[in-house]
């Protein structure tokens, strides 16, 4: 693969809403390998139904995503999802215990060949803040920032190509979402070649921090930041 | 006809109905503000059972197929548009496949019962069979098939964060509606089930009671009882899938994305 192809790329992308508004409108953006996008903008922007629409989570109106340079057939979009990671803003946790939350992929399709790791989880966890006794509680007992790093791990496990992340520390103290910050930078830079990260956030130094390129989002329209 | 039975006079049908004064007279002591609802229902459900009466009528004598076709026909889609109308979720095109599922499963389930029962002696469109059969499998179907868009509906809306999060894990769209899909299916067949299990013993049923006042043999008229119990729970059975399958195929597109904004609640 050529170094200078993107992962993953958004041409002029779409979305309306019922009443033909535009709330996303004309949006392009590459991910490419080793990168971490930092996507800021103001509430109702449309950063959360660019995620949506980058992993093919609802129609677009206009516009199409490529995966490695190329249109993603509808058969493949499991598989594609697979690789292209969203992780939603509102944990979605399934009842049950976080175990079971985490065991949860490698029952799909997609993950057959698969088997959940879990030392690999409980260190996850850790460098999330969190102590594996978390691993037995129901989810329903979770606080918002324990419920957020399930769902965080949840996609980490997995080691998809790109993860792209909504607001991941909105739950989280300073401390963790440090933690949290390095996690992801050591998980794209142990896999430079065929990994990166875009992450929705409201925090401006946040932004400056983690992304090695900060983009924003105002009025359904993407700019990059100087 | 066994000369066991006793033809009803009017006067007698009268006196039965009188016995809704004791209803009104309930909610007028304790207040229920029912009375005038009481007399509304009374009223409707004289007029219809006059009117389905004088049909029937008309219908037996004919003894033509074209009519009781056209009436199997109007019954079935009455069936499929009231199911839809039971069900606080709604979506685009959900009376057309609940009228398709209906249709298909009571059809082929009462045909395959037709069959049997009148062995090729007698004609298909015998009103006398067709008529109760197909109404009797129709109401329990309408059931199944409205509990089951209910649930499925549900499910989906107050869980749509789960099933997208499947989703974004590599989910397929069967593997992300699976668990709704179950429990609407499940949710379409358990009042079947559960009356099933005390047939006999806390009620009897409708059409083996009508059997037993037309002065039918206890032991014949369980015997048709069982052959309608399971006619039943298989139309229910194939009209519940039929109607959860299709509403998914119409909620999830082959781009494997959950269409969660064609549902819409009614409280």
């Amino acid at each position: 693969m050529s170094a200078d192809r993107p992962l993953l790329e958004a041409i002029d992308l779409g979305r309306q809403s019922e009443n033909s508004h535009w709330l996303l409108r004309n949006a392009s953006l590459r991910v490419r390998a080793a990168e971490r996008l930092a996507l800021m903008g103001p509430t109702g922007a449309g950063k959360t139904l660019l995620l949506r629409a980058l992993a093919q989570l609802d129609p677009s109106d206009a516009g199409c995503v490529l995966w490695r340079g190329e249109e993603i057939a509808a058969q493949d979009i499991p598989r594609f999802r697979a690789s292209v990671v969203y992780v939603q803003q509102r944990p979605a946790l399934l009842p049950g215990t976080s175990r079971e939350n985490l065991q949860a992929p490698f029952r799909l399709h997609a993950h057959a060949q698969r088997e959940y790791d879990e030392g690999r989880v409980i260190e996850l966890l850790a460098r999330c803040g969190q102590p594996s006794t978390l691993l037995d509680r129901t989810t329903m007992q979770h606080s918002g920032g324990q419920s957020q790093s399930v769902a965080l791990v949840r996609a980490v496990q997995l080691d998809p190509h790109v993860l792209l992340l909504d607001e991941p520390t909105s739950s989280l103290d300073s401390q963790a979402t440090r933690s949290v910050e390095e996690l992801l930078r050591d998980w794209v830079e142990l896999e430079p070649a065929s990994r990166a990260i875009v992450m929705v956030t409201h925090d401006a130094r946040q932004a400056q921090r983690f992304g090695t390129t900060v983009l924003r989002l105002e009025n359904g329209q993407l700019t990059r930041e100087a | 006809m066994p000369d066991t039975y006793i033809q009803l006079a009017g006067w007698q049908v009268a006196a039965a109905a009188a016995l809704i004064v004791l209803n009104a007279a309930i909610s007028i002591a304790l207040r229920l503000e029912l009375e005038r609802r009481l007399l509304i229902a009374s009223v409707r459900a004289i007029v219809q059972l006059l009117l389905i009466g004088l049909v029937l009528g008309w219908v037996f004598e004919l003894r033509s197929a074209p009519v009781v076709a056209g009436l199997l026909g109007v019954m079935t889609v009455i069936a499929g548009v009231a199911a839809v109308g039971r069900s606080s979720y709604r979506y685009r095109g959900d009376w057309l496949n609940s009228i398709v599922s209906v249709w298909v499963s009571s059809w082929v389930v009462t045909a395959l019962a037709l069959g049997a029962l009148l062995a090729g002696e007698r004609p298909w469109y015998e009103p006398q069979y067709a008529i109760p059969l197909l109404g009797m499998i129709l109401g329990n179907t309408l059931t199944g098939v409205s509990l089951g868009l209910d649930r499925l509906g549900s499910e989906l809306s107050e869980r749509r964060d789960q099933v997208e999060a499947l989703l974004t894990l590599g989910a397929t769209r069967w593997e992300a509606a699976l668990p709704a899909i179950r429990a609407a299916v499940r949710t379409g067949m358990i009042p079947l089930v559960n009356s099933m299990m005390v047939v006999g013993i806390v009620s009897l049923p409708g059409m083996m009671t009508g059997q037993l006042l037309a002065g039918v043999h206890p032991w014949e008229a369980v015997k048709y009882q069982l052959v309608i119990l399971f006619l039943i729970a298989a139309a229910t059975a194939l009209g519940t899938l039929g109607v959860v399958l299709l509403s998914y195929r119409q909620l999830f597109n082959r781009r494997h994305q959950f269409l969660h904004e064609r549902i819409h609640h009614n409280e």
